[in-house]
C-alpha cells in the first residue's frame, strides 16, 4: 500500500455553493458497509446526485454535469467535511478522481483524513473563495494549478497564492513518505515511553481478577 | 496576556506554569517530537467497531505487521448490527460480512471483542466507560467522531480515520499537533425540564458547527459540576458537533465515585494510586485558554434544532429564524437551503411540528439515566396515535439494568418499541430508519440531511422533551407537562 504522492496539477473548477458540507452527504453512512476502501465512486455525494431508483438527477448535481466533467478541484462552502470521522469520505472523493477542495475551512478529522490520501484541503480567504466560486459556476475551463512544493495555487487570472498546510504533511506527501514507517522508526522512544508511563487501563482482564 | 512588569514577576511566573488539563495530559503522551514535526502521542485506549477498522486491518496485514498493545484495545460491534431480537441472523448481508470480519480480525490480532452477541456488547461510548476502561488522564481514541464522549472523565479522547486506525494498531502511537483549548464555561443551575443536552445544543447553537474546529474543549463551571457522570457525557459527546474533535471535564468526585469498582478501573492501592493522580488534571488556577465563552444556565430552555446541521437549534418557545434576516449570504443560503429540506416555514414556530417517529437512544442519549426519564413521562401514558416510538438501549448492560427496572414495560405498554443494543437510527446504517420524508424528533446527535434516512427530517432533543413529544405526536415543551 503505497503512500500517497502528490507534486503539482492543474484542473479546471468544480462548484459546491454548499456551506458545513458534511460527511453523510460525501458518504450516506449506509456506503460504509464496505470491507475495502475502493468503489466508492458512486457513493460521493450519492444522495445528491442519484434518484431513487438511481438514474441521475435532472438538473445533474455538478460531479454529473457534462460542463464540469473530468475536472479535479472542488469550490466548496465554509467548513467542509464537518461531522464524522469516516475515512470513505477521502477515499471516495479519490475514487471521483478530486485531488482538491478548496474552501475557508475544514473540518479537523476530515482535513486529517484527506491528507493521508493525498487529496490537499486547501484553505483560502473569502475573497478568493468567492472569485474562484463564480469562475467555477461560470462554467468556465480555465486552469487553477497547485503546487505543493511552494504550497502554491495559480488562479485562472494568473494570480499565485500562497496556501497553509501542516510542514509535516507537505513534507510526506511531496516525498510520497509514509507516516507509519517514521513512526515506527521511533520504536525505541515508544517503548522507553512504554516503560516509564505503564498506564492503569487494560483491557484483556478486569483487574479483580488480576 | 500582558507582558510583565517587575512587580508582578511572582504572578507572572504562576501564569506561565500554570497548565490546563489538555496541557497536563499532553505533556504526559508526548513520546517524542522531531523539529517540524508533530508530536508522537501514546494513546492509552483504542476502541475499535466493525465500520472503521476492516480496512486499517488490511492494512496490517499488507505490511505484515502486528498489533503493538491488544492489552490497550478493544472492540465492539454497534453502528452496522440490527436491534432485532439476537437469535434472528444479520439479515443484511454486508452488515454480517463487516462483523464477521470484526471477529475474524480480533481472534487474529488478539484483540478482546465484545462481540454481536457478548453480554457486555453496546455502543463503543457507552462500554467504555460501563467497563471501567475509560479512566482520567488517558488519551483515549476510536474511528469514530463521537469519541469525546470519554472526555467527561477528563481524559483526551478524540475521533480518528481509518488510516490513523492502523497506526494506532501497529504503534499505539499518533502523530498530532498541539491543540488548542477552549474554556466553555456553564455558570448557575439548570431550571426544570432543561437538561444535560439542552445545554450541548445551546452551546453548538451559539458557537456554530465550525466554532471549535482546532481546540479542545474544556467544560467547565457550576453547572457542569453539578452534572451526573451521564450527563457529563452527553455534553462531551456533542463536542465535534461544535466543530472541536475533543471536549472534556476535569474529573472530581462524581466522576471517581461512578469509576470505582467498575471491571477494568483499578483496584485495592492501585486506586488509590490512581485517584490521587487522577486529583492532580484539572487546569490550575490562572490557566489561560486561546478561547472562552460563558453561558448561563439559569436562563435556558429545553433545545430543539429545526434545520441539517446541529448549530441549527432554538429554544422549544421560539421560532424558526428567517434568512431574510441573515446579514451574512452564505449563511441565508444555508439557511433557506435547511428549510426547504425541513419543509419548515420562516417565523413558524417550532412548538406541536407534528413528528412521525420518536428515536430515544444513541451514544448521546442511550444510557440508564435517559432512560429513566423517558420511561417517567411515558409511565401509565401511551403515545399518540400514529407515532413511531424506538427506544434503543446503548448497551447491552444498560438494557438489563432497565428490564431489571421494569423500564421495558413501561415502555412496551406506552406503545413504544423495546430493541436490542445499537447505533441504530442515529445513523440509520441497520435498516432502522425514516421514510422519505418522515419527521423525527430524537435524542441523537445528528440532524443531517438524511441523516436518519434517505430524505429523513430529524429534530434533535433532549430524552425529556422527545418522550413528552412522543406522547402528543407533536414537538411538546416537557415543561408543560402535567
Amino acid at each position: 500500500m503505497a503512500a500517497p504522492k502528490v507534486e503539482r496539477f492543474s484542473s479546471a473548477l468544480i462548484p459546491l455553493p454548499a456551506e458545513n458540507v458534511d460527511t453523510d452527504q460525501i458518504v450516506p453512512a449506509r456506503y460504509l458497509k464496505v470491507v475495502v476502501k475502493s468503489g466508492l465512486a458512486d457513493a460521493l455525494f450519492h444522495d445528491w446526485r442519484f434518484n431513487e431508483d438511481g438514474t441521475k438527477k435532472t438538473p445533474p448535481f455538478v460531479l454529473d454535469d457534462p460542463r464540469y466533467a473530468r475536472r479535479g478541484i472542488l469550490v466548496a462552502g465554509d467548513n467542509f467535511g464537518t461531522g464524522s470521522s469516516r475515512e470513505h469520505a477521502p477515499w471516495a472523493l479519490d475514487a471521483f478522481g478530486i485531488k482538491a477542495v478548496i474552501s475557508t475551512s475544514f473540518a479537523d478529522i476530515f482535513k486529517n483524513n484527506a491528507l493521508k490520501n493525498g487529496i490537499l484541503p486547501i484553505v483560502v480567504d473569502a475573497a478568493l473563495q468567492v472569485q474562484l466560486m463564480d469562475v467555477a459556476r461560470s462554467g468556465d475551463a480555465a486552469q487553477v494549478s497547485v503546487d505543493l512544493a511552494s504550497a502554491t495555487l495559480t488562479t485562472p487570472s494568473g494570480t499565485v497564492v500562497k496556501f497553509a498546510i501542516d510542514p509535516f504533511a507537505q513534507k510526506m506527501l511531496l516525498g510520497g513518505l509514509d507516516e507509519l514507517d517514521f513512526v515506527r522508526s521511533k520504536a525505541a522512544d515508544i517503548e522507553a515511553h512504554e516503560r516509564a508511563h505503564p498506564g492503569t487501563v487494560n483491557t484483556t482482564a478486569p483487574q479483580a481478577a488480576q | 496576556m500582558p507582558p510583565p512588569r517587575w512587580g508582578d514577576a511572582p504572578l507572572w511566573y504562576a501564569r506561565c506554569m500554570a497548565k490546563t488539563i489538555v496541557q497536563k495530559i499532553w505533556d504526559q503522551h508526548v513520546v517524542s517530537q522531531d523539529e517540524g514535526a508533530p508530536a508522537i502521542l501514546a494513546i492509552d485506549l483504542h476502541l475499535i467497531h466493525e465500520v472503521t477498522s476492516p480496512q486499517a486491518f488490511t492494512g496490517l496485514r499488507t505490511r505484515g505487521l502486528k498489533v503493538r498493545r491488544p492489552d490497550k484495545t478493544v472492540a465492539t460491534a454497534d453502528h452496522s448490527i440490527p436491534t432485532t431480537p439476537r437469535n434472528l441472523p444479520i439479515a443484511d448481508e454486508m452488515a454480517a460480512t463487516q462483523v464477521k470480519q470484526l471477529e475474524t480480525n480480533c481472534n487474529e490480532f488478539g484483540i478482546p471483542l465484545h462481540g454481536w452477541e457478548s453480554p457486555n456488547q453496546g455502543i463503543v461510548h457507552v462500554i467504555g466507560p460501563e467497563l471501567g476502561l475509560t479512566q482520567p488522564g488517558a488519551t483515549i481514541v476510536c474511528g469514530d467522531s463521537h469519541t469525546a464522549t470519554h472526555g467527561a472523565f477528563g481524559a483526551l479522547a478524540f475521533g480518528i480515520g481509518t488510516s490513523e486506525v492502523e497506526m494506532v494498531l501497529a504503534t499505539q502511537c499518533l502523530l498530532q499537533r498541539t491543540p488548542k483549548t477552549y474554556l466553555v464555561r456553564v455558570d448557575g443551575k439548570l431550571q426544570k425540564g432543561v437538561s444535560a443536552k439542552d445545554i450541548i445544543l445551546a452551546l453548538i447553537a451559539r458557537i456554530g458547527v465550525g466554532g471549535g474546529t482546532g481546540h479542545v474543549f474544556e467544560y467547565a463551571g457550576e453547572a457542569i459540576r453539578a452534572l451526573s457522570m451521564e450527563e457529563r457525557m452527553t455534553i462531551c459527546n456533542m463536542s465535534i458537533e461544535g466543530g472541536a474533535r475533543a471536549g472534556l471535564v476535569a474529573p472530581d468526585e462524581t466522576t471517581f465515585a461512578y469509576l470505582k469498582g467498575r471491571p477494568h478501573a483499578p483496584q485495592g492501592a492501585a486506586w488509590d494510586e490512581a485517584v490521587a493522580r487522577w486529583k492532580q488534571l484539572p487546569s490550575d488556577p490562572g490557566a489561560t485558554y486561546d478561547k472562552e465563552i460563558v453561558i448561563d444556565a439559569n436562563t435556558l430552555e429545553p433545545m430543539v434544532t429545526y434545520g441539517t446541521n446541529p448549530g441549527m437549534g432554538l429554544p422549544i418557545s421560539g421560532s424558526v429564524p428567517d434568512p431574510a434576516t441573515e446579514s451574512d449570504p452564505a449563511s441565508a443560503r444555508a439557511l433557506t437551503r435547511a428549510l426547504e429540506y425541513m419543509d419548515l416555514t420562516a417565523g413558524q414556530s417550532i412548538l406541536n411540528q407534528p413528528v412521525n417517529t420518536v428515536f430515544i437512544g444513541s451514544c448521546t442519549n442511550g444510557r440508564i439515566s435517559d432512560l429513566r426519564i423517558a420511561a417517567a413521562v411515558l409511565k401509565g401514558k401511551h403515545v399518540a396515535s400514529g407515532v413511531r416510538v424506538m427506544v434503543v438501549p446503548g448497551s447491552a448492560d444498560v438494557k438489563r439494568q432497565a428490564e431489571r427496572e421494569g423500564l421495558d414495560t413501561i415502555f412496551r405498554d406506552a406503545g413504544a418499541d423495546w430493541r436490542e443494543a445499537g447505533c441504530s437510527m442515529c445513523i440509520a446504517m441497520n435498516g432502522d430508519q425514516l421514510a422519505p420524508g418522515e419527521y423525527a424528533i430524537s435524542t441523537s446527535n445528528r440532524n443531517f440531511e438524511g441523516r436518519q434516512g434517505k430524505g429523513g427530517r430529524t429534530f434533535l432533543a433532549s430524552p425529556l422533551t422527545a418522550a413528552a413529544t412522543a406522547l402528543n405526536g407533536r414537538i411538546t415543551d416537557p415543561r408543560t407537562l402535567a
